[in-house]
This record gives C-alpha cells, sequence and structure tokens, in this order.
C-alpha cells in the first residue's frame, strides 16, 4: 500500500515538473518570438515544410470526410424528407468541429511527430549544443519559427479542410446523390453564421495549433538525448496532443455553444 | 608541477571545481589554469570528465561548487546576454562534429559567419573557403555532412569553429578517427592556428603522443583530481607511478583496465549478488 502512494506520489510529481518545465520552456520560446520580425525567411521555412507539406493529407483527408458525411447525413435526413439540409449538416459539422479536430489529430501525427523527431535528433547529435556554442540561441533559431509556424499553419490547414469537405460533400451529395445545388448552397447560406460557426472554428483551430506545436517542439527539446529517447517523445508528441485536442474541444465547446 | 600562472596571463580559471551527475562525483575540487596563447591538454583516461570541463568552462553546465572564469568574468554567474556575448570569443569543436544535417558543408562553416556578422555574400563566400582549405576540405564544400566520414566531419566543424576567428578553441578529442595523414596535418594546423591567430586552445584527448607533440601544459585528470600538471616533457618523466602508466601507455600499474566488478568466477558461477 505504501509502495502504490509512493508510485503515485512519484508519478504526480513528475508530471508536475514536467508541466513546470514545459511552462518555463515556452516563457523562452515566446520571448524569442519578437525576433522573428527581422528574420520572417525562417518562419516562413518552417510554413512551407510544416503547413504546405501537410496540404496531401489535409486535402484527401477533408474530402473523404465530407463525402462520407454526405453519404451518411443523406441517409438518415431523407427518411425525415429533409435532405435538402444536407448542405448546413455538412458546413456546421465541418465548421464547428471535424474541420479543427481531425486537422488538429492529422497534424500531430504528420507535423507534430516530425517536429519532435526533428528538434530531438538536433539535440541527440549536438547540434543544438554546438548552436549555443556558437552564440546562437536555439529557442530563438530553432524553436521560436516553429513554435509560430505551427500556430499560422493550423488554421489555414483547418480552412482548406473545411472547404475541400464542403465540396467532397457536394459532388456527393448534388453529383452522385442527386440532389438540387440551390438548397444545398441556399440552406447553407440562411443557416450558417459567420460569426458563431465560422469565427468559433478559427478561434478553435488557432487554440489547437498552438497546443499542437508547443508540445512538439517541447518534447524534441526535452527528449532523452538517445535512439529510444527520440522515439519515446514522438509517441508522447502524438498522444498528448490527440488527448489535448479532444479535451480542449470539449471545453471550447461547451463555452461557445453550450 | 608546472610553474605558476600569474593573473594576467591566464585566459581560463578554474578554482576548486566540484560537479556531479546524480551520485556520480565527475570533479572534486579541481584547480585548473589555462594560459592565454598557449596550447593546453586535459588529458586522462575515458569517463573522467574531459568534456564535462569544456562545457563547463562553455557555460553548458553549472558547477556544483567553486568557479569558472574566463577573461576574469564568472562563467555560471553571467546573464544569459553576457554568456552569449563571451561564446562569440569562444569555439569548441564537438567530438561528434556536431554539424547541421541539412546544411551542406559550405553553409555549415557559413552559417556562425551569417547569424553573427552583416558581411556581403562575397566575402563571406571568401572567408568559408579560407577556412576550408585550411582544413583541406575546400573541394568537399558541396557535400552533405551525411556523406562525409568522421574524421572528415571533425575537420568541418573544426573549420566552423574558426569561422569566426575566437580567442580561445577547445578541442574535444581532435584526434580521434583520423587517419595518419589528416592526424598529422591536424596536429601541425592545431598548433599554427594556436600561433598564427594568437589563439588559446584547450585540447581534450587521450592520444597522448599527438597532443604531447604540440600542447605547451598538460593537465592529466582522474578520479575528480587533477593528478599532476607540468610540461608534456616533465610528465612524461614524472615519479607518479599513474601518470607514467598513462603517459607510456602500459598496460601494468595502478590504473586497472576492467571496471570495478565481482570476482569473474563468481559472477560466471552465479554466485555474484
Amino acid at each position: 500500500m505504501t509502495d502504490f502512494l509512493a508510485r503515485i506520489g512519484r508519478s504526480t510529481l513528475g508530471s508536475l515538473s514536467r508541466l513546470g518545465r514545459a511552462s518555463l520552456f515556452l516563457w523562452h520560446a515566446l520571448a524569442g518570438l519578437p525576433s522573428l520580425v527581422l528574420r520572417p525567411g525562417l518562419v516562413l521555412a518552417q510554413i512551407y515544410s510544416i503547413g504546405v507539406l501537410s496540404l496531401i493529407i489535409i486535402v484527401v483527408s477533408g474530402t473523404f470526410v465530407g463525402a462520407v458525411l454526405a453519404l451518411q447525413g443523406y441517409n438518415t435526413l431523407v427518411n425525415f424528407g429533409a435532405q435538402d439540409s444536407l448542405g448546413v449538416l455538412v458546413a456546421l459539422s465541418l465548421l464547428r468541429e471535424l474541420g479543427p479536430v481531425v486537422t488538429a489529430l492529422l497534424f500531430a501525427g504528420r507535423a507534430g511527430s516530425a517536429l519532435t523527431a526533428e528538434i530531438g535528433l538536433m539535440k541527440t547529435t549536438e547540434q543544438l549544443s554546438s548552436m549555443e556554442m556558437m552564440a546562437v540561441d536555439p529557442m530563438r533559431r530553432v524553436i521560436a519559427p516553429r513554435l509560430l509556424a505551427g500556430f499560422i499553419s493550423m488554421p489555414l490547414l483547418a480552412a482548406i479542410f473545411s472547404f475541400l469537405g464542403i465540396m467532397g460533400a457536394y459532388f456527393v451529395g448534388v453529383g452522385a446523390l442527386g440532389l438540387d445545388d440551390g438548397p444545398f448552397w441556399g440552406q447553407m447560406q440562411a443557416s450558417v453564421d459567420f460569426r458563431d460557426d465560422v469565427m468559433n472554428g478559427v478561434i478553435k483551430s488557432l487554440v489547437f495549433g498552438f497546443v499542437a506545436s508547443w508540445i512538439a517542439v517541447y518534447e524534441g527539446y526535452d527528449a532523452e538525448p538517445t535512439s529510444e529517447g527520440v522515439s519515446r517523445a514522438t509517441t508522447r508528441t502524438v498522444v498528448h496532443t490527440s488527448l489535448a485536442v479532444l479535451g480542449l474541444d470539449f471545453v471550447l465547446t461547451a463555452l461557445m455553444f453550450g | 608541477m608546472a610553474a605558476p600562472v600569474s593573473d594576467d596571463d591566464c585566459l581560463v580559471d578554474i578554482q576548486n571545481l566540484s560537479f556531479a551527475r546524480g551520485r556520480n562525483v565527475i570533479f572534486n575540487g579541481v584547480d585548473v589554469r589555462i594560459p592565454r596563447g598557449s596550447v593546453t591538454a586535459i588529458m586522462g583516461p575515458s569517463g573522467t570528465g574531459k568534456t564535462t570541463l569544456l562545457r563547463l568552462i562553455g557555460g553548458q553546465l553549472r558547477p556544483d561548487a567553486g568557479s569558472v572564469a574566463v577573461d576574469g568574468q564568472v562563467v555560471h554567474k553571467m546573464r544569459h546576454r553576457q554568456l552569449y556575448a563571451l561564446r562569440r570569443r569562444m569555439g569548441l569543436l564537438f567530438q561528434s562534429g556536431a554539424l547541421f544535417t541539412h546544411l551542406n558543408v559550405f553553409e555549415n562553416v557559413a552559417f556562425p559567419l551569417r547569424e553573427h556578422t552583416d558581411l556581403p555574400e562575397m566575402l563571406i563566400r571568401d572567408l568559408v573557403l579560407m577556412k576550408l582549405q585550411a582544413v583541406g576540405l575546400r573541394g568537399a564544400r558541396d557535400l552533405m555532412p551525411g556523406e562525409l566520414s568522421g574524421g572528415m566531419a571533425r575537420r568541418v566543424a573544426l573549420a566552423r569553429a574558426i569561422a569566426l576567428d575566437p580567442d580561445i578553441i577547445m578541442y574535444d578529442e581532435p584526434f580521434a578517427g583520423q587517419d595518419p595523414i589528416s592526424m598529422g596535418a591536424l596536429v601541425t594546423l592545431i598548433r599554427t592556428l594556436n600561433d598564427a591567430l594568437g589563439l588559446t586552445s584547450v585540447i581534450v584527448s587521450h592520444d597522448v603522443a599527438e597532443t604531447a607533440r604540440i600542447a605547451d601544459l598538460v593537465y592529466v585528470v582522474s578520479q575528480g583530481k587533477v593528478v599532476e600538471s607540468g610540461t608534456p616533457e616533465e610528465l612524461m618523466a614524472s615519479e607518479s607511478e599513474w601518470v607514467r602508466q598513462f603517459m607510456h601507455g602500459l598496460p601494468d600499474g595502478p590504473v586497472p583496465f576492467h571496471y570495478p566488478a565481482d570476482s569473474l568466477d563468481d559472477d560466471l558461477l552465479g554466485k555474484a549478488p
């Protein structure tokens, strides 16, 4: 029993210690952001690496998620003669929930894991140490541009995801299932509110982008400098980001729509 | 022991340094004084914390007790900005080379110049080519780090370490993995760079013969202490059995080859705890 309590205590202290280190790390990374004004190239390179190179998975996933939503939604709505509301159903689902959440989960798997592995390997191979010894602060040169790039990329990726999801639903609903495109777009236009639906979705994706990028760069920087350490850090990035995104989504949804 | 170094002549002054990693005591009351303009070697068996000493000088680690001062400034009491200003005057050649894997050889050497100067591209190109010429790798400028051998990677790292013409340059095992030709050239290069550029060089190594050829002063470190210091000739003629065994690479002596363990018989018979 004592051992059990001691284990819980150690685990709690360990978690609190990690949270403290992560917060200090974030503070130092945020302090490095102003210097990026003079070097936008560093951020643009990371937006390419994090955002542009994630486009394929976002494009494919967004299109198919929208298409499946349309198929499933149509089969239910048609029972009530409400198939003309398919556009609203798909648009609200994507803009409010699926766009930001699924994009964040894909981001964690594609870009977050890559960020953690890259920074973890830079640590393992002493590249970060050598940068420090060349009087170049890795927090400003390596961490801050990646953090900002993730924050900027996520809402853009979520917007692309939602747009292509709606287009996927359009091709299935109007193109394949024979719905009239007038009600499809008309009802969507009448029911989707820019502030309540679109902007709340954007706020969610900004929050997810910030949290996902923070977790990814922190796990890389805090990784044990061994191949196993980098592997564990990469796994932690995907798991922690996914859990954080799903948990935050509930909180944000309750605040915005509850 | 070597002649005392006056405060003015001393660039790195380490006093009563203690440092431990967990329960493992690395240094316990170490005093090292590195004279300005000299080539000073820190030698000792593997695992004695020679690399750790370089990281303490560079301010990447903080001592548990004692002080590490560079040019009169105590490194671990400096603010972030002061420490980075000091590091611009330092070069550290990592044992692994620690080259940036996403940059080619040329860009690796150009990195500190691009970060710290506003020099025009033509001048950066000329400087990088001169540094690469010094280490014999001007022709390898377009290669990626993954295409280099371990020895070549360290020579590129050396070119990068001297790119900003530092006051002090620290070499972590510079001779490991070098072929005999490169080794000879590197030994000469370290001495020449030191004398021609007026640097202060600190070499961490256990390649006794090569290091002794160019070092002005040698500190032999073991089990957390400085065992002896002096010129290479003085250490070669040391009366200490320990120092003689190390400097001459003798298999028998007070330094055990084996890490402490139970007897082999007990281990094989499963009697060891």
